[in-house]
């Protein structure tokens, strides 16, 4: 690591630190900054890419169960469409906090100690990780972060994670087949013909 | 003759063209069609749409959901490799810090250059937009007018194949009969524009975009471009045959391969190849124009990116096509002791009366649009529609405060999900959180759709405060000195975007949007910064006189009488339209002037 590097990534890290949040002191034991290669200025763009195949992945076990109970907390299955840990959204948060690309950089550590915060805060209110909860509790939590403009002071930047975590699985799931799906997406066939928009459409804007 | 090596080159080509996107996709077309020998030189690498690019690909399917990094400025799967506004050792430097003072410069390194990831938007400049000064009292009349253009519309048309209507509109041509093909049905979002829009005094029509709406008639097409040329008419024709019209999905920015849209490759050097009278060097850095004792270009001194060893091409006559400020590079960086500042710039206009495309943008929700029908919206990979300038009374005379006028693009419909595509739904539903578990799922189904945004892209007439010049100190991997750039909005497009934002606002209200309530009061936060619209021009401007301009009417230098320009440098302003057409369109009235003079010897 250059020395530059190292000092703005130690310098990061203070001022994530220093946010009063001694819930997170495990946090500090954080992975280091993603290292490997981008995929280079030329890559095949036909290929079938997944997490884990351009550059190593970061997530242990426990990092994968809160992250997979997080996304499913914010995209959880119903009637229509599964959630979001069954079409790869914890997989694709993996690959993005391990990206040496400096936008997902920046995102890494806050990332990764927000899932930190999230199992801590879980086992401070209710004696269990999150991932073990049911659905009630961890919206609870969910809930507390989900309005950054009343959230406590002490929860601002678990506020903050929240958002970016939300963000992130919302972006993830609905660019996949299901999530494309679930959200009425029903092109990219191909087609002999286009013929406009379908009557039922025209009237629901009052031009049929 | 084929795609070449620097140690296969024949010994001299009659014309030798640096670049191969549109320009000089269009020069070595019209050339080699007329049996004159080319040799086109690409700084990139050799690239296959047919088997490269990622029409169908999903973002899931790729690193990062697809979203840009710095290896892939703009996104995945879209289709431009070794491109971007920053190439690793290839910088380019800025005169000021301050950002409105900055110009960003996209450069794209492979076959076919830009013409692989446009939005295939094609439309005509029209009769004012090649007269600013005689109009509005500002800028430079171009030394031709629309009537020398027309023809070459028509014929580059033809041949790429473009859909649309005409319309009759004032300063937006048509196109003569039967040159168009049909135009698509509108998308629901673009019809209520049509409809409602008329309040706001916004004119819904028909975009001209270069895709094919229907194969292409490959019957009697040929025969009209290429009259009494049966070689030309029959490569032509099997061109045509092998393009097949648009399947109505996927974005044209991941490249056709069905050759359903106008990229270079497919459309230009394909049939050009065909003729045996074209070779391509790709791979190879132009670094100089050499010039003889008389003053006359003898060719084009280039690095082999492979070997890393300079080669040299001669030919008779020299053709830039490298994009306007990478062939305005070019000629800085061709001294000599005839030539002791740059090439063709005894005016000291090279480099001078950089423009591009003015540009702000504006979107909103439109509650109308909630819980429609699902239906396939994809389409011809682009806009459909959309809003010409029609305001020629009011700013008869630049009343408006600007002189020209602007477009709009539409922004909407369902295309397909990417990362940032509900990114508004939070806003949408209102209420101040950020949603999750089933009322996400919930709102995301009922608003997806439903946002509608206007983009508008206007006429920037030339000023001495926006231009390029050599950096004194910074050289790039191979050791070419780099171009500084300087950067100056005047009011004119100060007011051109304020005048923008005020406009799509009262449309989208028009349209019963709900738009952000107030208007940005910093216009340096609404409006694009220089260059980054992609439609640079100028540097290299056309005019009448060889002491105001580098090149005359056709793109042929007034100092060095075998050295041309065929990409958008000879452009003296940029018009309310985008370039790409034009810069076609001039490319094949050279390229045919360059075949004239050629014949009688003149060059």
């Amino acid at each position: 690591m250059e020395r530059r590097t190292a000092i703005q990534w130690m310098l990061s890290v203070a001022a994530t630190l220093a946010l009063p949040d001694p819930r997170a002191a495990d946090a500090a034991a954080l992975s280091p900054p993603a290292t490997g290669a981008g995929y280079g200025a030329d890559p095949s763009m036909v290929r079938i890419y997944k997490p884990g195949d351009v550059w190593p992945l970061t997530f242990n076990a426990r990092e994968r169960r809160v992250a997979a109970a997080l996304c499913d907390a914010i995209i959880p299955a119903d009637e229509l469409s599964p959630a979001a840990s069954f079409v790869g959204v914890p997989e694709f948060l993996d690959e993005w906090v391990s990206a040496p690309y400096a936008a997902q950089q920046s995102d890494r550590r806050p990332l990764l100690e927000g899932l930190a915060w999230i199992d801590a805060e879980a086992k401070h209110r209710f004696q269990s990780e999150f991932a073990e909860l049911d659905a009630l509790r961890q919206a609870e939590i969910c809930g507390d972060l989900a309005r950054p403009d009343k959230a406590r002071a002490d929860l601002k930047s678990a506020a903050s994670f929240f958002k970016r975590y939300r963000d992130l699985t919302l972006g993830a799931y609905y660019t996949t087949p299901e999530g494309m799906k679930a959200a009425g997406y029903v092109g990219n066939v191909p087609l002999v013909a286009f013929s406009g928009p379908p009557e039922e459409a025209l009237r629901h804007v009052g031009l049929a | 003759m084929a795609l070449v090596t620097s140690s296969t080159l024949q010994d001299a080509y009659d014309v030798v063209i640096v670049g191969s996107g549109a320009g000089g996709g269009q020069a070595a077309y019209t050339l080699t069609m007329e049996g004159v020998k080319v040799l086109v030189i690409e700084a990139g690498r050799s690239f296959d749409p047919a088997s490269e690019a990622a029409m169908f690909q999903l973002p899931s399917q790729a690193p990062l959901r697809a979203v840009p990094t710095p290896d892939k400025q703009y996104g995945f799967h879209d289709c431009s490799i070794e491109s971007g506004w920053d190439i690793p050792g290839e910088p380019y430097t800025q005169n000021s810090k301050e950002p409105d003072k900055q110009f960003r410069w996209w450069r794209q390194r492979m076959m076919g250059g830009r013409t692989n990831h446009w939005g295939r938007i094609s439309l005509r400049n029209g009769p004012y937009d090649f007269k600013p000064r005689s109009r509005w009292g500002a800028g430079f009349d171009w030394p031709i007018s629309y009537d020398d253009v027309a023809p070459y519309y028509d014929k580059v048309e033809l041949l790429v194949g473009v859909f649309g209507s005409n319309e009759g509109l004032e300063n937006s041509p048509d196109s003569s009969p039967g040159v168009l093909l049909p135009p698509p049905a509108l998308r629901v979002g673009e019809l209520y524009a049509q409809k409602h829009g008329v309040r706001a005094g916004a004119r819904v029509t028909s975009i001209h975009r270069a895709v094919l709406s229907r194969a292409q008639d490959a019957e009697r097409t040929p025969a009209r471009l290429h009259p009494g040329n049966s070689k030309a008419q029959r490569l032509l024709a099997e061109n045509m045959r092998r393009r097949a019209a648009c399947f109505w999905a996927t974005d044209c920015h991941r490249g056709c391969s069905i050759g359903a849209n106008y990229d270079s490759q497919t459309v230009h050097l394909r049939p050009a190849l065909a003729t045996g009278n074209l070779d391509i060097l790709p791979n190879a850095m132009a670094r100089e124009v050499t010039v003889n004792r008389e003053g006359r270009a003898t060719g084009v001194t280039f690095i082999d990116k492979l070997t890393g060893s300079e080669g040299h091409a001669n030919g008779r006559v020299v053709v830039l096509a490298a994009s306007s400020q990478e062939s305005v590079r070019l000629l800085l960086n061709s001294k000599s002791n005839l030539f002791s500042h740059g090439l063709a710039n005894s005016s000291g206009k090279v480099g001078k009366y950089v423009t591009d495309s003015v540009s702000s943008s504006l979107g909103g929700l439109i509650p109308a649009f909630e819980g429609m029908p699902v239906h396939n919206e994809d389409g011809a990979g682009g806009p459909h529609a959309y809003v010409p300038w029609t305001m020629h009374a009011e700013n008869r005379n630049g009343g408006l405060g600007f002189p020209g006028g602007y477009h709009l693009e539409f922004m909407s419909g369902r295309q397909m999900p990417s990362m940032t595509t509900f990114l508004g739904v939070d806003g949408f539903a209102g209420g101040g959180g950020v949603l999750f578990g089933s009322r996400l799922k919930e709102e995301v189904r009922r608003f997806y759709g439903c946002s509608l945004g206007f983009g508008a892209q206007g006429t920037m007439l030339p000023n001495d405060g926006s231009f390029c010049e050599l950096d004194p100190e910074v050289k790039d991997r191979w050791g070419i000195p780099v171009l500084r750039f300087h950067w100056q909005w005047t009011d004119f497009e100060l007011n051109q975007v304020r005048h923008q934002q005020a406009h799509i606002r009262h449309l989208l209200e028009e349209l019963g949007g709900r738009v952000k309530p107030f208007a940005e009061a910093d216009v340096f936060k609404s409006m694009k910064p220089g260059g980054s619209v992609i439609h640079e021009v100028g540097g290299a401007i056309m005019g009448a006189s060889a002491a105001e301009s580098v090149t005359n009417q056709w793109s042929q230098t007034w100092d060095v009488k075998n050295l041309f320009l065929a990409d958008g440098a000879p452009f003296a302003s940029t018009a309310d339209k985008n370039p790409t057409l034009t810069i076609m369109a001039l490319a094949w009235r050279m390229a045919d002037r360059v075949v004239e003079e050629l014949r009688k010897g003149n060059l």
